[in-house]
């Protein structure tokens, strides 16, 4: 099996065990975008895990911050720390706090949590390159329902107003958030529309489980001349885990013993 | 034992009581409405719950349209977001007119445990008291959350009432009666007084207990309205016992024990010592770790009380 394929899986197997491991934390959003960050981390980004505030590095930021054991699988895949620790997740002084901390782990470039706000950082990052007239590129993954944050539209309107190119924007639109269908809570759709009416070149990705749609996509944006890029991609809640698959109950809970191993079994099949 | 419940759980139940009686009553969430339980009442009650997805600050903008139209909302969110991404529109929107909106928010203090500093509100009391026109309550267990809410109903304007995640023991019985601006003193004692707030109660109680073991004699206050606060009953602890410590589940700056502390140096100089959140962020882990590993036990309190005796020699 090619490199990313089995790069995913074992960061997907990594999500479960920690959540697992911690009884809490958030399965659901974590499993979505495992193909998204595992491209960005093992193919797209100019990163270096033994130096990891490198200054030309790109960023990455999680602006759906909850989705932290995928952040931190991923890192650890990576080598920025040792995988032990993620056995760690959500303990009394651990590294590997519920919300990524960016003092804390080696890697992190941005501490998020809160909804909305890391699309906001990601985009003064963006213009702090371009003060510098460096080339790095900014990513920052959002959640399909972190849409509704208002903050997120200011952030949009400021990086179009200052061109920044430099800034690739993924939204995870798996359709769920907390309390249900983001179209029954509220609904943020059109999410294209919305993002070109901000000044954003839009590409829409119908399987954002697919690396050869991802990477087709992450080559577009990188040839912007002056407008952010946004890649809305269609992907399934809980991917890899049948059970979790769809499923708004698996947003944010820990799976018991016998269901990490059920896990495991579906993910090594 | 005592039976246990949260604050959060609670409010819930009692919303739909509450809307038995009270037509207007209106309930608005922030999508997370399975964690501030009002999905309790969403399911009672469909038509007069509104979930306004990931978006605090149109929570509390709406909150304040819906009550110029006669409603009586009650807003809820985590506290994090509810008092903090949403503070400028809780100031202008609505204490600034005196709108009638009740302000609910859970998840207060470090008892949020897992989700970590991001998500752990430790500012909320401050940032809510210092705003004209608001009124601030924080409920010990689920009877007096339910009594607040029915006070928060008789004031026409703002209320914020800080609600937690954890179960908490029930210390109170049904007839337990609160009143805004009224301190409950739970225990009389002659060296020292106690005035807690929400689930650090429970620990000065106990803290009482252990200091009565050792031969010293201390009250115990809830001070669960924290604005207004109930001047007289602070003035009338530092008379009798020359000693004061404070007692909350939030920073100690501002807070509970900010309040204490001005009436106090204004009306009754004392000796006081404030227990709380020591101007740190909280972590990730698990509640009684995180509770110990911040100061908020009732050997914390214990200590305070002794450290506080000492220094009216
Ligand atoms: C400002 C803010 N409000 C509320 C929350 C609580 N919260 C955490 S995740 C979540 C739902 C997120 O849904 P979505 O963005 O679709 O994420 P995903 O489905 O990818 O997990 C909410 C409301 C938060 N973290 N930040
Ligand atoms: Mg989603």
């Amino acid at each position: 099996m090619a490199f990313l394929e089995e790069t995913a899986r074992e960061i997907r197997k990594d999500i479960v065990k920690m959540i697992g491991k911690a009884s809490s934390g958030h399965p659901g959003g974590s499993l979505s975008s495992v193909e998204i960050l595992t491209l960005l981390y093992f193919e797209e980004m100019n990163v270096d895990e033994k130096n990891p505030r490198a200054e030309d590095r790109d960023r990455f930021v999680l602006s759906k911050g909850h989705a932290a054991p995928l952040l931190y699988a991923t890192l650890a895949a990576k080598g920025f720390f040792p995988k032990e620790e993620l056995q760690n997740l959500r303990q009394l002084g651990s590294i590997l706090q519920g919300h990524p901390d960016m003092n804390k782990v080696p890697g992190v470039d941005m501490s998020t949590g809160s909804l909305g706000q890391g699309i906001s950082a990601a985009t003064g990052m963006a213009l702090g390159g371009k003060i510098d007239k460096k080339d790095y590129k900014v990513y920052v993954l959002l959640g399909d329902g972190e849409l509704e944050e208002g903050l997120v539209w200011e952030a949009a309107m400021a990086a179009s107003h200052y061109r920044l190119n430099n800034l690739i924007a993924f939204v995870d639109n798996n359709n769920l958030q907390i309390d249900g269908a983001i179209c029954d809570v509220m609904s943020p759709y059109p999410i294209d529309a919305k993002f070109e009416a901000f000044g954003w070149n839009v590409i829409m990705v119908e399987n954002g489980h697919d690396f050869d749609q991802l990477r087709k996509a992450i080559e577009v944006a990188k040839k912007s001349e002056d407008k952010p890029t946004v890649i809305v991609c269609k992907t399934i809640k809980g991917k890899g885990v049948s059970f979790m698959e769809n499923n708004a109950g698996w947003h944010g809970k820990g799976p018991n013993a016998e269901q990490v191993l059920q896990a495991l079994a579906e993910l090594e099949a | 034992m005592a039976e246990m419940k949260s604050t959060r759980q609670a409010y819930g139940e009692y919303l739909v009581e509450l809307s038995n009686k009270i037509e207007n009553l209106v309930v608005l969430d922030a999508d997370l409405s399975g964690a501030t339980k009002t999905n309790i009442f969403a399911k009672e009650c469909p038509d007069r719950h509104f979930n306004v997805g990931i978006a605090e600050s149109n929570l509390m903008g709406m909150a304040a349209g819906l009550a110029t139209t006669g409603k009586i909302p009650f807003a809820s969110t985590f506290a994090i977001f509810g008092a903090g991404r949403a503070y400028e529109i809780v100031r202008n929107s609505i204490c600034y007119p005196k709108l009638n909106v009740k302000i609910a928010l859970t998840h207060s203090g470090i008892s949020v445990g897992e989700d970590g500093a991001s998500h752990q509100a430790i500012e909320d009391i401050t940032l809510m008291r210092v705003i004209p026109n608001m009124t601030v309550l924080c409920p010990a267990d689920a009877i007096e959350t339910r009594k607040m809410m029915d006070a928060a109903i008789a004031i026409d304007g703002p209320v914020y009432i800080r609600l937690g995640r954890s179960d908490v023991p029930v210390i109170f019985d049904e007839d337990y009666e609160f009143e805004v601006g009224k301190a409950g003193l739970l225990k009389t004692g002659r060296d020292v007084t106690i005035i807690a707030v929400g689930l650090m109660v429970g620990p000065a109680l106990e803290a009482a207990e252990l200091l009565k073991a050792e031969g010293i004699s201390a009250q115990v206050i809830n001070m669960g309205s924290i604005k207004p606060i109930d001047v007289d009953a602070i003035e009338e602890a530092a008379i009798k016992t020359g000693a004061i410590v404070t007692a909350e589940e939030h920073s100690i700056i501002g807070g509970l024990g900010g309040a204490v502390a001005e009436v106090l140096c204004e009306v009754a100089p004392v000796p006081m010592e404030r227990v709380g959140i020591k101007d740190i962020f909280g972590q990730s882990g698990k509640v009684a770790p995180l509770m110990e590993k911040y100061g908020l036990t009732a050997k914390d309190i214990v200590a305070a009380a002794k450290k506080v005796i000492e220094r009216k020699r």
